[in-house]
C-alpha cells in the first residue's frame, strides 16, 4: 500500500453510513435513512435534489440510488430502494442500526433554483417515480416560492400506485392538481383511465412559465414531450431524469452512455432538447 | 455539463494542434543524434543504473507482447509482423534489424490502465466497515518500442483519466513512473491508417526519446527532461544531415505507403445521422461480440468493479477489470437491456469511438493502429465500415442535431 492516493481525493472510496430509520414504501420498496459515520464526513457533505449516491452493501456492491430527502439537511440521507436486483434485494434485508456504505453525491440534479417563481408540471410513470418524489417535497417545503404545481402519475394497474397518502396530502395544498391514471383500473380505480400522456390534455397549462419534470419509462418521455411542446412548452422547460447501467459515478467505466453523454455525470437529470435526438433512438 | 475549455463546440482540437502545442516545450532539445545500434546496451544499462524496469517488444506464442528484458538480444531481431484483417503472423528476416515488429496486440494502455487493478480493501468492524485504499507500489518502468499511434493513445488515455472531472489516483501512480521511449515507423503495415488520423508515423509528442533505425544506426530524439538525463554518460555522435534526411524520408514513404485511410472529415455528425443504416445489420451478421478489438484497442476505458468478499466474510476486496461494451452486461439495467442486441453494441462501439468520443473529449478515439482490424477473428475493418456508412446518401434519414455543452 502506497500513500500517494491517500493524499489525492479518491473518488473510489465507500464511507459507512449507519441506517436510521427503514421506511416500508410497498412491498418490495424500502425508504433507508442513512446517517454517514464519519463526523467531518457527515459535516462536508452536501447534495442538489436528483443528485444520486452510489449505495454500498459490504461483500455484495454498489448500485446508484437517487436522494430523495431535503438537501438542505444534508446530514440524513434517504434512499427510496426497489428490490430488484442482486444488490438491492440484499439491501431490502437489512434493518436500522445497520450499516451501509455510501460514495458520491454524483451528477446533475432537478433545476429547482431555475423553477422558482413558475409553474411547476410533474409527470411520472410507473414505479420508477423515486427521484421525483424528492423534488415534489422540496417544492412543498417552500410552496410560496413556486407556481401551480400539478402532478400528473400514470400507473399500469391501480396496485401500483404508491404514497398513496402522499399523493392526498398534495392534492389538499393550495394550488395543486394532482391526477392520477391507470391503464389497466379495477372496479376500485376512481380516477383517470388511460395511459399519462392523456393527461396532458386535461391541465391547463401557461407555456410561457411552466418548467416540466419528469421521470419514468423513456417511452412516456419520447410519446410525452411532443404532446407538452404541441402546446407550446418550450423544450429548454422541460427536464427528464434518466437510467443507464452505472459503476463508477464518475464518467469513466462508460456503461451509461447515451449518446456523447454519460449519465452519472452529465445526468441523470436531462435538459430534453440536449438529448432528444438520442431518447429517439433504439441501443444508445 | 462542464466540458473543458478546449471542447467547446466548434472548438475540437485537432491530434496535430495537439502534437504542435506538446512538441514546442521541447524545441530546443531537438538536435539529433546517433547511437550506434552496437551501442543500444549502453541505452539500456543507463535506464538500469537509474532504477528503471525496462519493458520491451519480445517473440512469445507468435506474437509480439511486452516483457522485462535486460539485454539487446531479449529484442526481436530481425523479426517482422505481417498484419492483415484477422491475421497476424511474425517472419524471421534473419537481418539485423531490431525494430522491424511494428507492434503486438497491446498498445501502451496496459502500463497506466492496468487491466486489473486492486481499488479498496474493506474490512468488518464493530461501526461497519473500514476502507483501506489500494495503490500501485510506484515503479519506474522504462517501455522501449512504443509507436506514434501507442504515443497517441496514452496521451488520450491520460486526458481520460487525468484530466476530467475526477484525477484518477490508481491511474496516476502507474502514469507517473512511465519513461516512454519510441520508435519512429519506417514500415507500414496494411492495417496502419495512422497517418489520416495524423497521430503518426512519427512520434511528435509524448515521449522521452524516441529513435529512428537507420540501417546500423539509431537517431535519438529527446522528448524530455528525463530523457536528456537517461543520455547524459553515453556518448553520442551529432547526426549529419543526410542521415537525418534519410529517416525522415523512411517515415515520409511510411506514411505515404499506408493503403488504410479513415475520413474523419465529416465527424461526428456524420456517424450521428447514419444510426438507422442498414449497414449496421449487414456487420452485426459478421461481428462475434468476442471483445477482441476493445481489449486490443490503445483508447477503450471501460471498466466494471468486482466485489470479492473472503470466505469468512470479515473482509472484502474491489477491484477493476477492463470491461467491453461488446458484452451482454455492459448495457444492462433492472428488467431492461438497453442494448440488447449485437448491432447495438457494434453501432456503440463505432459511433462512440469515431464520433461521440469527439463531443465527449475533444479528440477523436481512434488512433489509426489498426489492432482492431488486425485482431478481430473475423476480420471487420472499421475503416471500410466507415466509409459504407457514409457513402450512401442515407444521411438525412435520422435528423441530426448538434450536441450543445451547458
Amino acid at each position: 500500500m502506497h500513500t500517494e492516493a491517500d493524499s489525492i481525493a479518491n473518488p473510489y472510496v465507500i464511507h459507512p453510513a449507519t441506517i436510521v430509520r427503514k421506511t416500508q414504501e410497498a412491498e418490495d420498496i424500502n425508504t433507508f435513512r442513512l446517517q454517514l459515520v464519519d463526523e467531518e464526513v457527515r459535516r462536508q457533505f452536501r447534495f442538489r435534489a436528483g443528485q444520486f449516491n452510489m449505495v454500498y452493501l459490504f461483500g455484495v456492491g454498489e448500485a446508484a440510488i437517487s436522494i430523495v430527502s431535503d438537501p438542505d439537511q444534508p446530514e440524513l440521507l434517504d434512499h427510496t430502494i426497489r428490490a430488484v436486483g442482486r444488490i438491492t434485494k440484499a439491501i431490502a434485508g437489512l434493518q436500522p442500526g445497520e450499516v451501509l456504505g455510501v460514495r458520491g453525491p454524483f451528477g446533475q440534479g432537478w433545476p429547482l433554483e431555475e423553477a422558482r417563481g413558475r409553474d411547476v408540471v410533474i409527470v411520472t410513470g410507473g414505479l420508477g417515480c423515486a427521484p421525483v418524489v424528492g423534488a415534489i417535497e422540496y417544492i412543498f417545503r417552500r410552496r410560496v416560492q413556486y407556481g401551480s404545481v400539478k402532478i400528473l402519475h400514470g400507473v399500469k394497474a391501480p396496485h401500483d400506485l404508491l404514497y398513496r397518502e402522499r399523493f392526498d396530502a398534495w392534492r389538499r395544498s393550495p394550488d395543486t392538481e394532482v391526477t392520477l391514471t391507470s391503464d389497466q383500473p379495477d372496479k376500485s380505480w376512481r380516477y383517470h383511465i388511460g395511459v399519462v400522456t392523456e393527461l396532458f390534455e386535461l391541465v391547463s397549462i401557461d407555456p410561457s412559465k411552466t418548467i416540466v419534470l419528469m421521470c419514468g419509462p423513456e417511452i412516456m418521455m419520447r410519446l410525452g414531450v411532443p404532446i407538452l411542446l404541441r402546446r407550446g412548452v418550450p423544450e429548454k422547460a422541460v427536464y427528464v431524469s434518466l437510467e443507464r447501467h452505472m459503476e463508477c459515478g464518475i464518467g469513466l467505466c462508460g456503461h451509461c452512455q447515451m449518446g456523447p453523454y454519460f449519465v452519472c455525470k452529465d445526468g441523470p437529470v436531462m435538459r430534453y432538447d440536449r438529448i432528444e435526438t438520442w431518447l429517439g433512438r433504439t441501443g444508445v | 455539463m462542464i466540458f473543458p475549455p478546449c471542447t467547446r463546440r466548434g472548438e475540437f482540437v485537432l491530434w496535430r494542434d495537439y502534437l504542435l502545442e506538446n512538441e514546442r516545450r521541447f524545441v530546443a532539445d531537438d538536435i539529433h543524434k546517433i547511437l550506434p545500434v552496437a551501442h543500444l546496451q549502453r541505452l539500456l544499462d543507463a535506464l538500469s543504473a537509474k532504477g528503471y524496469r525496462i519493458v520491451g517488444p519480445t517473440v512469445h506464442d507468435g506474437s509480439v507482447v511486452w516483457e522485462t528484458i535486460r539485454v539487446v538480444a531479449d529484442l526481436p531481431i530481425g523479426w517482422r509482423d505481417h498484419q492483415e484483417p484477422a491475421r497476424y503472423r511474425l517472419e524471421q528476416t534473419r537481418s539485423s534489424e531490431i525494430f522491424g515488429v511494428v507492434h503486438g496486440p497491446q498498445s501502451l494502455k496496459p502500463f497506466a490502465f492496468a487491466p486489473r487493478e486492486s481499488l479498496l480493501q474493506i474490512e468488518r468492524t464493530k461501526d461497519g466497515f473500514a476502507t483501506h485504499q489500494m495503490a500501485a507500489q510506484p515503479e519506474k518502468v522504462a517501455v522501449i518500442g512504443a509507436r506514434a499511434c501507442d504515443l497517441a493513445g496514452l496521451a488520450i488515455q491520460d486526458r481520460i483519466f487525468l484530466k476530467d472531472a475526477y484525477r484518477d489516483p490508481y491511474y496516476a501512480v502507474r502514469r507517473e513512473g512511465l519513461f516512454v521511449i519510441a520508435v519512429n515507423c519506417t514500415r507500414a503495415l496494411s492495417t496502419c491508417f495512422c497517418a489520416s488520423m495524423e497521430t503518426g508515423p512519427r512520434a511528435k509528442a509524448g515521449f522521452d526519446l524516441a529513435l529512428t533505425e537507420v540501417d546500423d544506426r539509431l537517431l535519438i530524439d529527446v522528448g524530455s527532461e528525463a530523457g536528456r538525463q537517461v543520455l547524459e554518460g553515453i556518448s553520442l555522435f551529432p547526426a549529419s544531415e543526410e542521415l537525418i534526411g534519410e529517416g525522415a524520408t523512411s517515415i515520409d514513404a511510411c506514411a505515404r505507403s499506408q493503403v488504410r485511410r479513415l475520413d474523419r472529415a465529416r465527424l461526428p455528425q456524420a456517424l450521428y445521422d447514419v444510426h438507422e443504416h442498414p449497414r449496421w445489420d449487414d456487420v452485426a451478421g459478421r461481428c462475434l461480440a468476442c471483445t477482441n478489438c476493445t481489449m486490443v484497442c490503445p483508447t477503450c476505458f471501460c471498466h466494471t468493479i468486482e466485489e470479492t468478499p473472503d470466505l469468512s466474510h470479515q473482509q472484502t476486496a474491489r477491484a477493476r477489470l477492463w470491461d467491453s461494451c461488446f458484452t451482454q452486461e455492459h448495457g444492462y439495467i433492472h428488467g431492461k437491456n438497453i442494448r440488447p442486441t449485437i448491432k447495438d453494441r457494434y453501432r456503440m462501439w463505432l459511433t462512440h469511438k469515431l464520433a461521440s468520443w469527439i463531443d465527449q473529449f475533444g479528440m477523436s478515439g481512434c488512433v489509426g493502429c489498426g489492432r482492431c482490424i488486425t485482431w478481430c477473428p473475423v476480420g471487420i475493418d472499421l475503416t471500410e465500415e466507415l466509409s459504407v456508412l457514409l457513402a450512401s446518401s442515407n444521411r438525412s434519414s435520422v435528423a441530426g442535431r448538434p450536441v450543445e455543452g451547458r
